[in-house]
């Protein structure tokens, strides 16, 4: 079954028809070529697919693309501006945060999300909040620094997602 | 290799009259409203192909409110982050609170509904130990009726729950006598804490009376048995006891009666037994802090 669906990825707005069993993961990946979103389990246990929608976090491996009709995607792509890192971005690199490199898009996505809150954030909520990724490289010990920097320590207000749902 | 989810067709409702409609014509039709169980499923096989409800859209189904005789109301599309920091929730059953907050991780609590966690009928259900004590009221809704079950009575065994061809889960309700006065807390017992299902879980809610008497306790168990539980014995013999660790423990060793834990490969029978009776004590004691009780001796 087709359904012709329009949504916004990274502020440029996308029409396309998809089969109805297509998750946003397959659309985005293989269909759109925004491949920065990574299938890891395909059952939204490590995150790795992680997009946000409409500024929130989700699994797009199992969230079907018929559901992101009207609405705005950001993923990985969009995150710098202006060819420049974003601010969460820099901190992941400035900590050593990254390995492998597979679950970072996913990382950077939720970080992101967590600094268009106007919040401190602990270690321990910093912790919570980035449950929902796992890593099997590092041993999460930068990635949670550089949430912490990037949370807590910078400049914030440096992400795309505020824009692009307007 | 591309995953396309056999969903031979796709229907989506805007209003719960719409969606009943086509529950009437279609009742083979799958529900799915975030999808975090369905789409698993077919992930894995276990749903090979479907017809898909999404009542995604359903307005009237989603929000949190307190009705004017004092009614919780939780829409069946309320998302585990929803009910995380919802003021009525956090105001009046911040149990069920803790209970959302311990479920998966965030982007499937941003996704993952309540309704959707009951109706798929599993005893690891983490909001399901807290709606039973707090004896929640599931509104049904079908074409033709509406009709109100109390959520014990709702879970029929592991995965079947007792709703009728055609019918719809809209709503959750706490009426006022069942958590006014109570304080509570959720223990989830796993390995993990994040991203894992409870290896067991408890959630107990007390009323005291002149800050050293057990008025009423409930006990409702995940994971004890093939569907969530309570623990009648242990809440009769709760009840009017002056609190001491001596009827704490008693209580704790009563509740094990109800259970009737299995061996899985994350726990034997045994162990679940010994959390059972550990944890019972552990969340009362936790909750009678909580309701203003004096130090237990």
């Amino acid at each position: 079954m087709l359904r012709k669906i329009s949504f916004k990825v990274n502020g440029r707005l996308e029409t396309i028809e998809i089969n109805v069993g297509e998750t946003l993961l397959e659309v985005l990946r293989n269909r759109l070529g925004y491949t920065g979103a990574k299938k890891g389990c395909g059952v939204g246990e490590c995150g790795a697919c992680t997009v946000l929608i409409d500024g929130t976090p989700i699994d797009s491996c199992i969230f079907l693309a018929v559901w992101a009709d009207g609405k705005s995607v950001l993923t990985i792509e969009g995150v710098s501006e202006k060819g420049e890192l974003s601010g969460v971005q820099k901190a992941f690199v400035d900590e050593g945060a990254i390995q492998c490199g597979f679950c970072t898009p996913g990382l950077v996505l939720t970080t992101t999300a967590l600094a268009a809150k106007d919040k401190q954030y602990t270690k321990e909520e910093i912790k919570r909040e980035l449950s929902g990724h796992l890593c099997r490289c590092t041993g999460y010990q930068n990635i949670t620094k550089a949430a912490d920097k990037a949370l807590n320590h910078s400049k914030k207000g440096t992400c795309n997602c505020h824009k692009q749902t307007e | 290799m591309a995953i396309i989810y056999n969903i031979k067709n796709y229907f989506e409702a805007e209003t719960i009259k719409e969606a009943a409609g086509l529950l009437a014509e279609k009742p083979n039709l799958t529900i799915v409203a975030g999808g975090t169980d369905v789409l698993v499923k077919m992930h894995g096989g276990r749903i090979e192909e479907a017809d898909i409800l999404s009542i995604r859209k359903i307005k009237s189904l989603e929000g949190i409110k307190m009705l004017q005789d004092g009614t919780i109301s939780i829409g069946a599309l309320g998302t585990f982050s929803d009910i995380a920091v919802d003021v009525v929730v956090g105001g009046n059953i911040p149990i069920l609170a803790e209970a959302a907050t311990s479920m998966g991780g965030p982007q499937i609590r941003n996704i993952a509904t309540i309704g959707g966690n009951i109706c798929n009928g599993v005893t690891s259900a983490d909001s399901a130990s807290t709606l039973f004590a707090f004896n929640a009221v599931l509104k049904l809704q079908s074409s033709q009726n509406e009709r109100l079950v109390p959520i014990q009575e709702f879970y029929l065994g592991p995965g079947k729950v007792a709703l009728k061809p055609g019918e719809m889960l809209t709503e959750i309700l706490i009426s006022p006598e069942n958590y006014t006065g109570f304080s509570g807390h959720y223990i989830k017992y796993s390995l993990r804490n994040a991203m894992d299902i409870a290896t067991l879980g408890v959630a107990v809610v007390c009323k005291l009376k002149d800050k050293n008497v057990f008025e009423d306790v409930r006990i409702g168990l995940g994971v004890a048995g093939p569907t969530p539980i309570r623990c009648q014995e242990a809440e009769d013999f709760a009840k009017g006891k002056v609190i001491s660790l001596e009827t704490i423990a008693e209580i704790g060793k009563t509740a094990v009666k109800a259970a009737k834990a299995r061996t899985s490969w994350r726990a034997s029978k045994e162990y679940r037994e010994h959390l059972v009776q550990e944890l019972t004590q552990r969340a009362l004691k936790v909750a009678v802090a909580k309701a203003g009780g004096g130090e237990i001796a």
